[in-house]
């Protein structure tokens, strides 16, 4: 029976708040249905994780629990395929939290708030049906779900050049996506090298033998390429850019913090998982471009003027440390780079989320027109020297903990060519510290710029919330890693076994 | 033991938290007392733990101190061998820091409950106030390397909050900013450090680290491949553009303690850093942060004997910063500018010492020097910037121009400042004179040039500190026509008096019975020639500053007429904050940043922008085929008949 399955609900509850959003009258039905659902969310995401750690205690040790799987279309064996590991469990408690905190960040957007949500709640269903899905074709299909609503919410709740940047956005999305699916084809054809039945499945795919070598070396750069596009891989990240600027506050906060995630998440999941060889023997291409993704972003971070182009930019080096990480081939890199995603989803979301409050009170982002906001609304400001720590990896913050673990793992390859680069990635945690304390010193620090911003006020108890969810969160993870890391350090063992083997 | 010193870390951590979430809604008294009553508590506990520790039956077989520790989790797991955990060592030189530390730290919470009086953000000087004592303290009591960069970031961290308390000025922000980035940077030397020595002996651990590298010297020869190197074998062997692994990680290491110690050329932020609060710089930027690199190379300072290329670096570069340092103190007119580079060239004493130690040469007396020097700098330092706050705190302005002739006005802020200078300058029985005969003379035991290298420094330190006494002190009578100064509170009074008492008689601890390199026992003892000497060069250098100095007299400007160049030079610190202004600005701004930023929008973007004018060009061009001319088709039509007919009739053929 379907709804046995708890991970179902994860599609089913945000459906269901779609149901009822059509069914709303005004914004406070909207508001209501829109929190209680995304707290719902939290509340089963967080019942999974000790669901998830109780049964791995009990000594459950397949590599994907809770699975399930019914056919859905016969002729191409097609199937709703579900299943968890402990990497899809924090990204799934992940996305719940940053759903939740965007909720309460955009408690009074305008115009059309029924519609927002609509939209909002449909790219979650489609975020958190890819990360339980085990099944290439549900995958997807939900990355496309997920995708799709971004070109509207940017385009109609937008900011500046919007229509330009949702069209940008999405095109170079969908060219990912159309990589994707030739990739996904690929892997179809080739899925039972020995006979037997063509397969969907993940872990059938990987069960059945190895995937021909020489269609590895073509389908592991398409998928990889395919999701890098969504992990903003230099050099397709420029959509990222225009895109965050534009995109309105929760968007920012839910593309940031969640979708650019599938990216990394996919290429270790299908490129490598699957394509173990090809993995071994191409990863240094990859590894070059996100080696410069990571200074690159960075240098460019260190001239913007504009509030949301330093985030984009500075996510376009924090995720090239995703991929980075993922392409050194090692468990201890590995496990840094999803702590990385959860790092970077949570402070980037928070990020987001600030510069989308003080966007609304200020009516500016340029960092040459404010200062001195400190002492017009403390509590913002101090969030943000907050968010700004745990971005420049400060110890206590989520972000040490994951570029730590990355730095140590990349250490691990002795050769000088992994070494250069691991050095240039560690030459990033300067560049970072210059541009963050940039942006702190000239935003919140020194004399007030305008006098027309003195009569603003602090943050409401909404945005208090939201801001103060997402800090909890960082601040968790960053001094208490230990779980969360042996959580993600354990999900990673069989990969590494099909790469080593 | 082990519960006191969980509450020896968890109490300031708490009062940070406590501090920094409802300090808002405390009054101003109520969070100053706090603050205070909860480093107070760590104050007792700290020296009880200290005391217990040196006076305590914790000895080795060989009966050398033996190092403890009380509790260690793991915090982080890398790899099956590599594991990060938070813990609490006690040993010597730890020991010696607990006391060093809450003692200071103390004194400047106290001190400050007078000196911030009003200050608006007054709740929130002492929150983070805490968090560094919390930091530092966590630093200090470090079981593995790496919680010791842990806490080294958070050093660093609360050290950029304080020094940009008054964060309405540019010049605090700025400050802030640098001192972080420059610290950051070096970090990343150390880093890089930590990556190569834990790759190669799969350990974080001190203990595992030192001891092997203590066992091996025990074994007659300083090599890593001897028969007890144990986990440094994989050293062996591998070379790096001509040095060897070992040298890198140590030099690297030694690059993040370059960088928190303020040597040369990383140094650039401590002068600014005095953009803080008075008694911040004493307690951060005098005291005990920038010792944090000294204790770094004293911590893995058995692995640095291995390595005599990392140690004649270490050498080089604190000769080098002490000499610099005193040279640009004797031309500051900023009293607090003074104090600064004073302190970059003591600690760069400290440095040397330990670039000088060797265990040969008795016993390592280098390294028990400059723990010493550590030891009684952290006091009669702090004492002198927490009197130059009070001197501050009476006449508003930092520049002793403005101060001159304050000896009557200020007759315990008079004297304890005398007796700060007469520690530093090494005139007995103040303490200074005993840490610096030290290392003095080992020194002059490793070599003669260090020695009188450092002894002309010394005479230097004691030339620019009674330049700056006279200058505060004496010169000529004071301008009374604003306000008439006068002697600061007694909460402020107070700490003062008590680093004088403790600056007059810390000389006489005998400290090599407490910390020495190996923690075996070591009675000191002056050498003569060395002790007579160096009084003879810090009395002429007094002499010579009380001749020009004690009263108006026009010499100092001729002096620097005459030396117009040099006296600029040094005046402008020669130059290195120009350097380095250059290189971020020009070069990394101008030269890297905004190329890239200006590729990044052009160049990447332009042709993600070119393939979509591509497509929407080629749909252009073909729309106007979809003309809906029936002509036009029909004409379409018979050409493309015509064409298909001859291609079919040509293939018939």
């Amino acid at each position: 029976m379907i709804f046995s399955n708890i991970l179902i609900y994860f599609v089913v509850i945000p459906l269901v708040m779609l149901g009822l959003l059509f069914l709303c009258r005004d914004i406070k039905q909207v508001r209501t249905v829109a929190v209680i659902g995304s707290t719902a969310l939290v509340a089963l995401s967080v019942y999974l994780l000790f669901d998830f750690i109780h049964l791995r205690q009990a000594g459950a040790d397949a590599p994907m629990l809770f699975t399930g799987s019914w056919m859905w279309f016969e002729p191409l064996n097609i199937h709703l395929a579900l299943g968890v590991d402990g990497i899809s469990v924090a990204m799934i408690l992940l996305s719940a939290i940053i759903v939740f905190a965007g909720t309460f960040a955009s408690w009074k957007i305008d115009p059309l708030p029924k519609d927002f949500f609509l939209w909002l709640i449909l790219l979650s269903t489609g975020v958190f049906g890819f990360f339980i899905s085990i099944d290439l074709f549900t995958m997807f299909m939900f990355y496309e779900v997920a995708l799709i609503p971004m070109y509207l919410l940017i385009g109609l709740w937008g900011t500046g050049r919007k229509e330009y940047s949702a069209m940008k956005l999405t095109l170079m999305l969908m060219g990912g996506s159309a990589f994707l699916l030739l990739g996904i084809l690929g892997i179809y054809y080739h899925s039972a090298p020995e006979g037997g039945q063509l397969t969907m499945n993940l872990l059938e795919i990987s069960q059945n033998g190895a995937i021909p070598h020489g269609w590895q070396t073509f389908l592991f750069p398409i998928t990889f390429v395919g999701f890098g596009v969504l992990g903003a891989m230099f050099p397709f990240h420029t959509w990222s850019p225009d895109g965050h600027a534009s995109a309105p506050t929760a968007v920012s906060m839910l593309h940031a913090g969640v979708l650019m995630k599938l990216g990394g998440y996919g290429c270790f999941r299908v490129a490598i998982y699957l394509m173990p060889q090809a993995a071994n023997e191409l990863a240094w291409i990859f590894l070059i471009l996100t080696g410069i993704s990571v200074v690159y972003g960075a240098f460019s971070a260190c001239v913007q003027t504009d509030l949301k182009y330093i985030n984009a930019y500075s996510s376009v080096s924090h995720c090239g440390m995703v991929l980075f990480a993922i392409l050194m081939l090692n468990t201890t890199a590995m496990t840094g780079a999803v702590l990385q995603m959860l790092s970077h989803g949570l402070m980037t979301a928070l990020f987001f989320a600030l510069i989308g409050m003080i966007y609304g009170r200020t009516h500016t982002r340029d960092i040459r027109l404010m200062g001195g906001l400190m002492k017009i609304m403390p509590f913002l400001a101090v969030c943000y020297v907050i968010a700004g720590m745990a971005s420049l990896g400060l110890p206590g913050l989520s972000g040490f903990v994951a570029e730590m673990t990355i730095f140590v793992g990349s250490w691990e390859h002795t050769d000088l060519f992994h070494r250069a680069f691991t050095v240039a990635a560690c030459c990033s945690i300067v560049i970072t510290a210059v541009y963050i304390l940039r942006v702190v010193g000239k935003l919140l620090f020194g004399p007030v710029q305008d006098e027309h911003h003195l009569s603003l006020t602090d943050a409401t108890w909404f945005e208090r919330l939201s801001a103060v969810t997402l800090i909890v969160c960082v601040a968790g993870i960053g001094c208490f890693p230990g779980w969360i890391s042996n959580l993600i350090h354990n999900s990673f063992l069989p990969i590494i076994e099909v790469l080593t083997k | 033991m082990e519960i006191i010193s969980i509450f020896i870390l968890c109490i300031p951590l708490f009062m940070f938290l406590l501090l920094g979430l409802t300090g808002m809604k405390m009054s101003h008294k109520l969070a100053g007392w706090l603050g205070c009553l909860g480093m107070g508590t760590v104050l007792v506990l700290s020296y009880w733990t200290a005391l217990s520790y040196f006076f305590g039956d914790f000895y080795t077989a060989e009966g050398t101190r033996a190092t403890l520790v009380l509790w260690n989790v793991d915090w982080l797991q890398f790899t099956q061998n590599l594991v990060i955990r938070l813990g609490f060592m006690l040993d010597p030189i730890s020991a010696m820091m607990l006391i060093v530390i809450p003692t200071i730290s103390f004194m400047v919470h106290l001190y400050s409950m007078g000196y911030m009086e009003g200050e608006k953000g007054f709740q929130r000087y002492f929150a983070f106030l805490s968090l560094f004592s919390f930091s530092m303290l966590g630093l200090v009591v470090a079981t593995n390397i790496f919680q010791m960069y842990i806490f080294w970031e958070l050093v660093g961290a609360s050290s950029y909050l304080l020094i940009g308390f008054f964060y309405k000025l540019p010049s605090a922000v700025s400050a802030s900013k640098k001192a972080f980035i420059v610290t950051r940077f070096a970090d990343l030397g150390f880093l890089l450090g930590i990556l190569i020595l834990s790759y190669c002996t799969q350990t974080f651990d001190f203990i595992d680290i030192t001891s092997a590298a203590v066992a091996n010297y025990e074994g007659g020869v300083a090599s890593y491949t001897g028969p007890f190197s144990g986990i440094l074998t994989s050293f062996s062997g591998m070379t790096f553009l001509g040095a060897s692994t070992l040298t890198w990680a140590l030099v690297l290491i030694f690059m993040g303690g370059m960088g928190k110690s303020a040597m040369l050329p990383l140094h650039i932020w401590l002068p600014d850093a005095m953009e803080g609060p008075t008694p911040v710089s004493a307690l951060i930027h005098a005291a005990t942060m920038v010792v944090a690199g000294v204790y770094l190379v004293a911590r893995l300072f058995p692995l640095y004997l291995l390595e005599m290329s990392a140690m004649n670096i270490i050498t080089i570069v604190g000769c080098i910063t002490a000499f610099y340092a005193a040279v640009v103190a004797c031309t500051q007119i900023d009293i607090k500018r003074v104090l600064a580079f004073s302190t970059i060239s003591q600690i760069a004493f400290m440095v040397t010492a330990l670039g000088v130690a060797r265990p040969e040469i008795h016993e390592g007396l280098g390294f028990m020097a400059s723990m010493f020097h550590l030891f009684t700098h952290a006091m009669f330092k702090a004492l002198l910037f927490l009197g130059a706050g009070a001197l501050i705190h009476a006449v508003h302005s930092n520049n002793y121009t403005a101060m001159h002739g304050l000896r009557r006005y200020m007759p315990v802020a008079h004297i304890t400042f005398l007796i700060g200078c007469l520690a530093i300058a090494g005139i007995p029985p103040f303490s200074g004179f005993f840490s610096k005969d030290e290392i003095l003379s080992a020194a002059f035991e490793n070599h003669w040039f260090w020695g009188a290298w450092l002894m002309m420094v010394a005479g230097l330190t004691a030339f620019y500190m009674f330049r700056l006494y006279y200058m505060i002190f004496w010169w000529k009578e004071h301008d009374c026509s604003h306000h008439t100064p006068h002697d600061a509170p007694a909460v402020m009074n107070i700490p003062l008096i008590f680093l004088a008492a403790v600056s007059c008689v810390a000389g006489f601890i005998p400290f090599g019975h407490f910390v020495t390199w190996n923690g075996a026992n070591y009675d000191i003892h002056l050498v003569p020639w060395v002790a007579i000497s160096s009084v003879c060069v810090a009395v002429l250098a007094i002499l010579l500053a009380t001749k020009m100095y004690i009263k108006e007299n026009p010499v100092p400007d001729r002096l620097a007429d005459k030396f117009h160049g040099l006296w600029t030079a040094a005046y402008h610190r020669f130059y290195w904050d120009e350097i380095y202004m250059w290189i971020t600005h020009k070069v990394i701004f101008q030269g890297v940043c905004r190329p890239i930023a200006w590729f990044d929008r052009h160049i990447i973007d332009g042709t993600m922008d070119g393939f979509a004018k591509v497509a929407q060009w080629s749909s252009l061009q073909i729309r106007g085929l979809q003309s809906g001319n029936v002509q036009f088709y029909v004409w379409i039509y018979l050409v493309g008949a015509l064409a298909l007919g001859t291609i079919a009739w040509l293939c018939l053929l």
